[in-house]
């Protein structure tokens, strides 16, 4: 009879010796910076920053159920949907859309081509204005781009398009404020300071809580948020389009909450300010102009009335 | 006539028996359960992405059960030897192989049906609504293009000596037409010669499977296709199957059984 003794202590051996690796490996693991250890999302270790790949193709998704399923394919003239129309009528995103949005699929080529277009979504709409019906009593609709938002903010949580795109619908068609609000509350975690982010949550306060004070704070604060952003920078990064838009956004929203408060001097300053970034600056001078007519108007008044 | 239908009984009383189509029915229904499940934003009337995801199971099931049981049918009946017994009876080559195209392309049919009223359930949970004309053209559509792809099959089934491979090219083909058969003259447009002209030439030669995928239309809530065009689109699913279904007599008459 062969005795068992030498496989158990060989058995020992390789337990003892695969402890040893385990451990070394281990050790070296942990200090190696794609080790992905602070997150326990499978997502996260399996495909790690490819999820944005995914999180883009959802966030798309969700502009083509916008659409009712009329989009430009990778095979056709995509130059009016660079920015997707969800979040360009949110009017929190600059848009780089050029050309018309309906034209994209150009005459049929042949007669395939042309018998081919009654089968497949034909006509440009939104889902908010009743999709392929028109029917405005349907613009609750639009809650069907939400899923792919969902998946899409999971997915790539820098992304704050998704959060504030989600926001809005949720707040002005769903009538779900507070859903909205933590929405980006939830983004902020995410990107702590987004001048975008506190932008769209200013907009909350003002026009759903019309608590004009938090909504000043907010959008201020947004504004320290962007300088901090920007310290560093150069102006070509720093005044570049989105930049531009979203400060313009801010002052001009600062300016209409202080014209609405009765502060025609803050008002006129941020309007100022609103001018120096805006494509149209002869429009907002006219308007400064205009204010500061009403000011000097209101301030004579009561001087006239006392004489 | 009789002898078409009756090869065509046997296959689809070998379908009957076969496990695909069950599981795949059960596949299709837990996936689309569980995505049910899930609710956004506490709104339960959220449904088109339940929509899309149920319909292109069922898409995919169809293909596969199309494809996997028609590329099966001869050369099993070969490899048996099961044919000789068929043959030595007063039945043609031609009639075999009508029958069992047709046994295939019915029980699609029938599975068709069922996945379709099950979608239809699925969708009448949230909607609400049974848009019935619109379901009918799109099921219509979908067996027609499976008419097309049954007959595909049987002719590769003659073409290519192994079912694997049959199967693996046919539905590579299809995936293929389904995705990118539309554009094709466009990429042609965009290409040198003699490339153009041999790209251009396969978009008009393929069969255009796309035109009977309603699903986008379906999901998305559109209109019904005016009635004219559908009823077109089946004549043009009809007139290929023809064709491949002759192209496939051709092969099939000529071809030693041994």
């Amino acid at each position: 009879m062969k005795t068992t003794r030498p496989f158990v202590l060989l058995l020992l051996l390789l337990a003892l010796f695969c402890s040893g690796l385990a451990a070394r490996i281990d050790r070296w693991f942990m200090g190696w910076p794609g080790n992905h250890e602070d997150s326990l999302n499978p997502l996260d270790v399996m495909i790690g920053d490819g999820q944005k790949l995914f999180a883009g193709s959802f966030y798309r998704e969700a502009d083509v159920y916008y659409h009712s399923g009329f989009y430009p394919t990778i095979f056709d003239n995509r130059g009016a949907f660079e920015t997707p129309h969800m979040a360009e009528d949110t009017g929190a995103v600059a848009s780089h859309n050029q050309g018309g949005e309906g034209g994209f699929l150009g005459p049929p080529l042949d007669f395939i081509d042309a018998f081919n277009r009654h089968f497949t979504p034909n006509r440009h709409s939104h889902l908010d204005e009743g999709g392929p019906t028109e029917d405005l009593s349907k613009s609750r609709e639009v809650r069907e781009i939400l899923p792919w938002l969902k998946i899409s903010s999971e997915l790539d949580p820098e992304n704050v398009q998704t959060y504030i795109v989600t926001a809005y619908w949720l707040r002005t068609r769903m009538n779900k404020v507070a859903e909205g609000e933590q929405v980006l509350r939830e983004g902020l975690r995410h990107n702590p300071d987004d001048p975008q982010l506190l932008y769209e949550l200013g907009r909350v306060y003002y026009e759903n809580y019309h608590d004009l004070q938090r909504a000043r704070n907010i959008w201020e604060s947004a504004l320290r948020g962007w300088g901090k952003q920007m310290a560093g920078k150069p102006d070509s990064d720093k005044f570049n389009f989105d930049n531009k838009f979203i400060v313009e956004q801010l002052q001009t929203h600062l300016a209409l909450l202080e014209e609405a408060a009765g502060n025609f001097d803050a008002a006129i300053a941020h309007w100022k300010q609103a001018k120096s970034v805006s494509p149209d600056p002869g429009g907002l001078q006219k308007h400064i102009d205009d204010l500061r007519q009403k000011f000097v108007t209101q301030t004579n008044a009561p001087a006239a009335t006392s004489h | 006539m009789n002898k078409i239908f009756a090869i065509s009984n046997v296959v689809l009383l070998e379908m009957y028996r076969r496990k695909d189509f069950y599981v795949l029915f059960i596949v299709t229904a837990l996936i689309t359960a569980v995505m049910g499940s899930v609710t956004f934003f506490k709104d339960p009337e959220i449904v088109r992405y339940l929509k899309a995801i149920c319909l292109f199971l069922i898409w995919a099931s169809s293909l596969f059960i199309a494809i996997g049981a028609t590329a099966r049918q001869i050369p099993a009946e070969r490899e048996s030897r099961t044919i000789f017994p068929l043959m030595a009876k007063p039945v043609s080559r031609a009639q075999i192989l009508l029958g069992k195209f047709l046994g295939c392309w019915l029980a699609c049919g029938a599975a068709l049906v069922i996945f379709y009223a099950f979608f239809g359930c699925v969708t009448a949970t949230r909607e609400h609504q049974w848009p019935l004309a619109n379901y009918f053209q799109a099921w219509a559509l979908h067996w027609a293009m499976l008419g097309i792809v049954v007959a595909m099959t049987l002719l590769g089934s003659l073409v290519l000596t192994a079912v694997s491979s049959n199967i693996t090219i046919t539905f590579i083909a299809t995936v293929a037409i389904l995705l990118v058969g539309r554009h094709l003259h466009q990429v042609a447009l965009s290409m040198a010669e003699p490339s153009a002209t041999i790209i251009a030439g396969l978009y008009y030669v393929i069969p255009h499977l796309e035109l009977f995928d309603l699903r986008e239309r379906i999901v998305q809530n559109w209109p019904v296709v005016p009635w004219g065009i559908w009823f077109i689109a089946l004549v043009y699913a009809a007139a290929y199957t023809a064709l491949l279904l002759l192209l496939s007599w051709l092969v099939f008459r000529k071809k030693a059984l041994q």
